[in-house]
């Protein structure tokens, strides 16, 4: 629970806006964002396709320039320019693990390659021996074999192919990594095994995670704190059981009502909840981001937060 | 109440020649689809269960082909047709298919109305003005709004969940009878999940549909399926009505793929997972699949294929734990919790 480990943050994310296309068609897809992630949580991020989710991991990392706003992690301001000493350390400090494990390997390129390749950017050459033996430990510690190293992607099936998309990221020896739906594209058998990985990886090292998904029963099981993301904009953000417990603004319900449960009769009672995004009235009162339990936050107008007061209650 | 059986499959063999190598991808299925259910087939991949389902509609690999056994549709024997020509009379117009990503199974360089217009002119012959009417008409039916708009679109133009819609129209164009999908919802967000179900429900009323899904989430079919089979290394080994495989699942490798599911994961614990993989299908297989992965095997299992085994007239379990000399083995706690939450199940 984010309440119990330490209070220290190690990302800082600040009125972040990204947008893409210049001028006419510039598309804001990222409206100021705020948030934090403290060290050794895991911080999860929940929309659908197109909401930002993926874009604001992305910003993290760097691939995505920012339009404004401030992204500090370990009190270092990392948007913008910054040295190529800095970018080089960054690197190394945040990793990303890919959505799709057919697609995010190199194909022609052996497992030893492509789980060491991130060290061969290093500025500081490390010798060859040394770098077999951080990549067989790397693979072991994915509960891979060191002797798949000789092999190519195509020998692997998709849960051990993201294993290797693990390790890859695990050989920079990373402090924080960002998951970006890293088992939407697996099988449900091979979803728990990838998902225990990171979490006893996440004990082991003490990493930090922003763990991207667009699903929430997922989310529930590995996320200390949770935000939801609706059209580039935060509408809630909470502790996992307090945003399950009492969900507040209507898209955070709409999505808890999508999730698929595994009971028949139950199902086919239920109805399913619609998200409507012209029922907020905005014209008038704009909305405000209040913080309305302990680290329980929510986005309305005051009628709103009125009511989702009363119903806390 | 008799149930008429619409699609009737005995002891189905399938095998796929892959290098020289035979592999057995269907191994001795006997299933009976009755008319206006909907019945769902799940397991892992690799388990056989889209290829099982293309055996109903002559879309089988040019590699593979059926070895023994019969799928009888009306009078007529599908495992015996040999041209293209006898599979137009069924494909489409009497069994469509909805495919899993709808990224990928539509014509980039066509127009949305001319895909849907191209299977009806083809199946009921209607031209023109009249097909035009017609695909507007399906086109509102799958929730399309502004069908006069979007027909003129192409799929670029459309957002993942609503080509979902138009791969489903265009099965349905025909109008038939029995409609199979294969993992309709596996490409899409959860939310959008839950509204293609919800209109695959709805056409299932409207049009009398007979639906087969195939999925490899157990979560996604408690709200659609009147039937599950479970089906493991080509086999099914499990199949019954929903809530008997739910509620009182019996083979152990339904207990795994329902324990696996993160719904019923606890904070801080770690979540149920399989061990080890499914078999090597080119390997002739001994006794219960299963059992290498299964930690609580009995020694019967790796000698003999278990039977069989009737629970109730519509729950029927190929394990040798039904057999009444067996020891009784308990099914894992999660199992007991789904029994437990026995249409309770929600959130807080």
């Amino acid at each position: 629970m984010a309440v119990g480990k330490s209070k220290e943050k190690l990302l800082e994310v600040k009125n972040l806006k990204v947008s893409f296309g210049e001028h006419r068609h510039k598309n804001v897809v990222v409206n100021d964002v705020s948030f934090d992630i403290y060290k050794g949580e895991t911080f999860g991020l929940v929309g659908e396709s197109g909401s930002g989710k993926t874009t604001i991991g992305r910003a993290i990392i760097r691939i995505n320039p920012t339009l404004s706003g401030d992204i500090i992690f370990n009190g270092q301001k990392i948007n913008g320019k910054i040295s190529k000493e800095q970018d080089r350390e960054l690197t190394s400090k945040i990793q990303m693990i890919f959505q799709d494990p057919m697609a995010s390997l190199n194909e022609r390129a052996k497992v030893d390659y492509i789980v060491s390749e991130g060290l061969l950017n290093r500025k500081v050459k490390i010798p060859k021996e040394k770098r077999k033996e951080m990549v067989d430990k790397a693979l072991l510690d994915v509960g891979l074999l060191p002797e798949f190293s000789s092999r190519f992607p195509h020998e692997f099936s998709g849960g051990q192919r993201q294993r290797i998309g693990i390790a890859r990221a695990l050989i920079m020896e990373p402090e924080f990594i960002i998951a970006d739906e890293p088992i939407s594209a697996l099988d449900v058998s091979i979803r728990a095994q990838v998902l225990n990985l990171l979490s006893e990886l996440q004990k082991k090292r003490n990493l930090t995670y922003l763990f991207i998904a667009h699903d929430l029963s997922v989310m529930r099981f590995i996320a200390d704190r949770i935000a939801v993301i609706h059209k580039g904009v935060f509408v809630e953000l909470g502790e996992t059981e307090k945003l399950f417990k009492n969900p507040l603004h209507p898209y955070t319900k709409a999505l808890l009502s999508a999730i698929p449960m595994p009971d028949p009769i139950a199902e086919k009672k239920k109805v399913l909840t619609v998200y409507d995004p012209s029922i907020h009235d905005y014209s008038v009162q704009k909305p405000k981001w209040v913080e309305i339990e302990e680290n329980h936050f929510v986005l309305g107008n005051d009628t709103e937060i009125g009511q989702y007061r009363k119903s806390l209650k | 109440m008799e149930k008429e059986v619409a699609l009737s499959v005995k002891n189905l063999n399938v095998k796929f020649n892959l290098r020289g190598k035979i592999l057995h991808a269907i191994r001795d299925i006997s299933l009976e689809v009755y008319k206006g259910e909907s019945l769902a087939i799940v397991g892992e991949s690799g388990s056989g269960k889209s290829v099982f389902t293309k055996t109903f509609i002559g879309l089988l690999d040019k590699n593979g082909w059926i070895d023994s056994g019969e799928i009888l549709y009306g009078d007529k024997n599908l495992a015996a047709f040999k041209t293209e020509k006898e599979w137009l009379t069924i494909r489409g117009k009497e069994i469509a298919m909805v495919l899993q990503d709808p990224m990928t199974s539509l014509n980039p360089l066509k127009t949305i109305g001319a895909q849907i217009g191209e299977a009806i002119e083809m199946h009921r012959g209607l031209k023109g003005a009249a097909c035009k009417a017609a695909v507007l008409e399906i086109l509102q039916d799958v929730g399309i709004t502004e069908p006069e708009r979007r027909y003129k679109q192409y799929p670029h133009e459309f957002s993942g969940g609503m080509r979902q819609r138009v791969v489903i129209a265009i099965a349905v164009a025909c109008k038939p009878k029995t409609l199979i999908c294969d993992e309709p919802t596996t490409a899409l967000d959860v939310t959008i999940q839950a509204q293609i179900l919800d209109l695959l429900k709805n056409l299932k009323k409207k049009y009398d549909l007979t639906t087969i899904y195939i999925t490899h989430d157990l979560g996604v079919v408690a709200n659609v399926a009147d039937r599950i089979a479970v089906m493991y290394a080509g086999d099914i080994v499990e199949y019954g009505t929903s809530e008997e495989v739910f509620y009182d699942p019996k083979h152990p490798y339904t207990w795994a793929l329902l324990s696996s599911l993160p719904q019923l994961g606890k904070k801080g614990e770690d979540l149920y997972s399989i061990k080890g993989t499914p078999p090597n299908l080119f390997n002739e297989i001994h006794g219960d699949a299963f059992a290498p992965r299964n930690p609580k095997a009995l020694k019967i299992d790796f000698i003999e294929r278990p039977p069989l085994f009737e629970v109730t007239p519509t729950h029927k379990v190929r394990s040798w734990l039904m057999d009444p000399r067996a020891p009784k083995v308990e099914p894992p706690e999660h199992i007991k919790e789904l029994r437990k939450m026995g249409g309770k199940a929600t959130w807080q």
